[in-house]
């Protein structure tokens, strides 16, 4: 952890340890496993992992979105406070002000029975000093900003007049209304077609860069993490497997499941060859394999893989990596 | 491989129109207005080769799932019609229909609501096998031993449900139900867009497998562009109901022919971190299938457009010797194969 430190400039958010558990019927379940890693000011930070690994429920964890029964443990440093530890007055004004959140489906995020306007004008009210006249054009500005055509009509629309692309934009401009230094983005695209996709990842692109504010972006889609991203976190059973800058970790992945992962996704220049698959399937949480979570799926498993999980560790700067084997798994390369 | 198979046309589809109608408001109606309907299907025409995969590919509301159903006729088509080895679908009955139904397959997109969840996978099974009288009863239980081997299931699955197995095993179960009745062709519809990627890998692999085994005909609908390039021989692109592109895999996706084709594939994120862009692909948003522009169906967001694309419906025409694509600018995407472009300015 202390090579991501060597870099100039201080992480704006600072996680560290966070661990999230739940008791359920089944059982004590740990949905996050003592995860840790740094937003820089500016930087777009991907989470990537399959339905299960943890990710949601990380960045939920941040915000300090989970009820009981779960449980919340760790660190978040979010300019030298800690969210976690806050009182709930105080987060009040960080959650949704200096950090916004943007979630997967629109539909039950937005509100059904309110028309957008007023839903932007909410976030103005509880986070700006605007009078009611300043929100009105506030709230058209913002409207503007994440391209929404005919604003002025719009603002005034409910929801389910929206299309599902336009529906992404409307909570983007409800994310943005107070000039947010952080966006949390739980999968924003995943339920949209592929051309309004690249519209929306382009438009918080376009977004951090007139804002500069940091972004988290939660996805299980590698080509959205390589066309969007600068660093990337791995996740897997709850845990980060392994981080770094994006192209470094594409060139050349150390951990076997990063590598099941990009090798399961074909490339161009391979037709109707077989693909790098991951046999098995990611374990129900209730049941984590011991030692290594991705040990009875992994070819490169060894008995101390069964016995022990590897720690995260750092192989390079602003690497990290948790695997006894990683050498030899980035000399295998990504092809089958 | 191929050119062998090339003459040989399995299904064809003949200018295939489909709508849906919506409820009818009275007042519409008294007004003498038109009836609402959502125009699915547009004229589609298509030929399908023995031995071959399609991918047919475009974004949700395209008609793509439309076009799969039409073909093992689950839905019957409104207009033009389906062929099957010549024969059209819709004047088959009795024993034919039954025939047919048994060589024409479909999987389904949805692995939890395609599998009846009060059936143990051995009904499953033997309920295809028994309908189209595969094999005498006392042969089944092995048959079904034989299935589940073929789709690497292990051999306790048939006495279990669906609810006890992931997605990816169910999807099996799928693939073991559409291969139990000996079919020549299968429809996949989005086969594995409910699964996780390290699983959708698994199944990916084992439907390039089966096919080769048994020879299998695949149309392999769905909208993962990456995954369409990876297993199909040619490659079809709709658009609001019709198809805008059509050709080899690697032709078409090299050097695409449509505008909508090339904003299709630009959209589509890059594997490589190094080749970002910033520049949007497509701008706008589909227009609404029940109401579609007249003229070309992607004028509203073609930033090629010119007088001709909104006053007439462009028809699918010759690009090259398997390639047809529908748009006004015939030369559109010739730069991107100089190749071609040498020929043509050959004497």
């Amino acid at each position: 952890m202390s090579v991501a430190m060597q870099t100039a400039t201080a992480p704006a958010l600072e996680v560290r340890n966070l661990t999230t558990t739940f008791e359920t019927s089944s059982g004590h379940v740990i949905a996050v496993n003592n995860v840790g890693f740094n937003v820089m000011p500016g930087e777009v930070m991907g989470l990537v992992g399959e339905s299960g690994s943890g990710k949601s429920v990380t960045l939920r964890s941040i915000m300090r979105l989970i009820h009981a029964p779960g449980k919340v443990s760790g660190s978040v440093r979010w300019q030298g406070d800690d969210l976690l530890a806050m009182p709930e007055r105080q987060l009040r004004k960080v959650r949704g002000g200096e950090i916004a959140m943007i979630f997967q489906e629109p539909m039950t995020a937005l509100n059904p029975v309110l028309p957008i306007g007023i839903q932007i004008e909410e976030n103005l009210a509880a986070h700006t000093a605007l009078d009611r006249r300043q929100r009105a054009a506030r709230a058209l500005e913002l409207m503007d900003m994440v391209g929404i055509p005919e604003a002025a009509r719009r603002l005034k629309s409910y929801p389910h007049q929206f299309s599902g692309g336009m529906r992404q934009r409307a909570m983007i401009a409800i994310a943005l209304a107070s000039n947010p230094k952080l966006l949390l983005a739980d999968e924003p695209t995943t339920a949209l077609d592929v051309t309004i996709q690249d519209q929306i990842l382009k438009l918080i692109l376009d977004l951090r860069d007139r804002l500069s504010m940091g972004v988290v972006l939660v996805t299980h889609d590698l080509g959205v993490v390589a066309a969007t991203c600068d660093r990337m976190a791995v996740m897997y059973a709850g845990r980060i497997v392994e981080t770094g800058r994006v192209a470094d970790v594409f060139a050349q992945p150390h951990h076997a499941y990063t590598r099941g992962l990009l090798g399961s996704v074909p490339r161009s220049g391979a037709q109707r060859t077989m693909l790098l698959s991951i046999e098995g399937t990611p374990p129900s949480l209730s049941a984590i394999p011991k030692g290594c979570a991705f040990s009875p799926r992994c070819s490169f498993a060894t008995d101390a893989c069964r016995e022990a999980a590897p720690a995260l560790e750092p192989i390079a700067p602003d690497r990290l990596v948790a695997c006894f084997h990683h050498q030899q798994v980035a000399a295998s390369g990504v092809s089958a | 491989m191929m050119n062998t198979m090339a003459s040989q046309v399995l299904i064809s589809a003949e200018e295939v129109f489909k709508e849906f109608p919506l409820p009818q408001n009275a007042l519409r109606r008294l007004a003498g207005k038109p009836l609402l309907a959502v125009h699915a299907l547009n004229g589609v025409s298509f030929q399908l080769n023995r031995g071959e995969t399609l991918g047919i590919v475009g974004e949700s509301g395209c008609g793509k799932s439309t076009l799969a159903r039409c073909l093992v006729r689950l839905l019957d088509c409104d207009e033009g019609r389906v062929r099957f080895e010549g024969q059209d679908i819709a004047d088959l009955h009795g024993a034919a229909r039954r025939g047919f139904n048994r060589r024409v397959q479909m999987i389904f997109q949805d692995p939890y609501s395609s599998l009846n969840p009060r059936m143990r996978v051995r009904e499953i099974l033997g309920e295809a096998l028994s309908v189209h009288k595969m094999r005498p009863r006392a042969e089944i239980p092995a048959r079904i031993a034989e299935l589940l081997d073929l789709v690497r299931l292990p051999s306790d699955a048939a006495d279990r449900f669906p609810h006890e197995f992931s997605g990816g095993q169910r999807q099996r179960i799928g693939i073991a139900r559409a291969l139990a009745v000996e079919p020549d062709v299968l429809v996949a519809d989005e086969l594995v867009s409910a699964l996780d990627v390290s699983v959708q890998a698994q199944v990916v692999n084992l439907l390039l497998q089966l096919q080769e085994q048994l020879r299998l005909t695949v149309v392999f609908v769905a909208h993962d562009l990456r995954l369409v390039r990876h297993i199909s021989h040619r490659v079809a692109v709709m658009y609001l109901g019709k198809i805008v592109e059509i050709g080899p895999t690697e032709e078409l996706f090299s050097a695409p022919r449509h505008p909508y084709t090339k904003a299709l594939l630009d959209a589509a994120p890059e594997l490589d971190p190094a080749r970002r862009t910033r520049v949007v692909a497509a701008r706008g948003e589909l227009p609404s299938p029940i109401n579609p522009p007249a003229g070309c169906l992607f004028n509203t967001r073609c930033p090629h457009a010119f007088e001709r694309c909104f006053a007439e419906r462009p028809l699918l025409t010759d690009r090259g010797p398997t390639h047809q694509a529908a748009c006004h600018l015939h030369e559109f995407g010739l730069a991107a194969i100089p190749q071609i472009q040498d020929v043509e300015f050959a004497p």
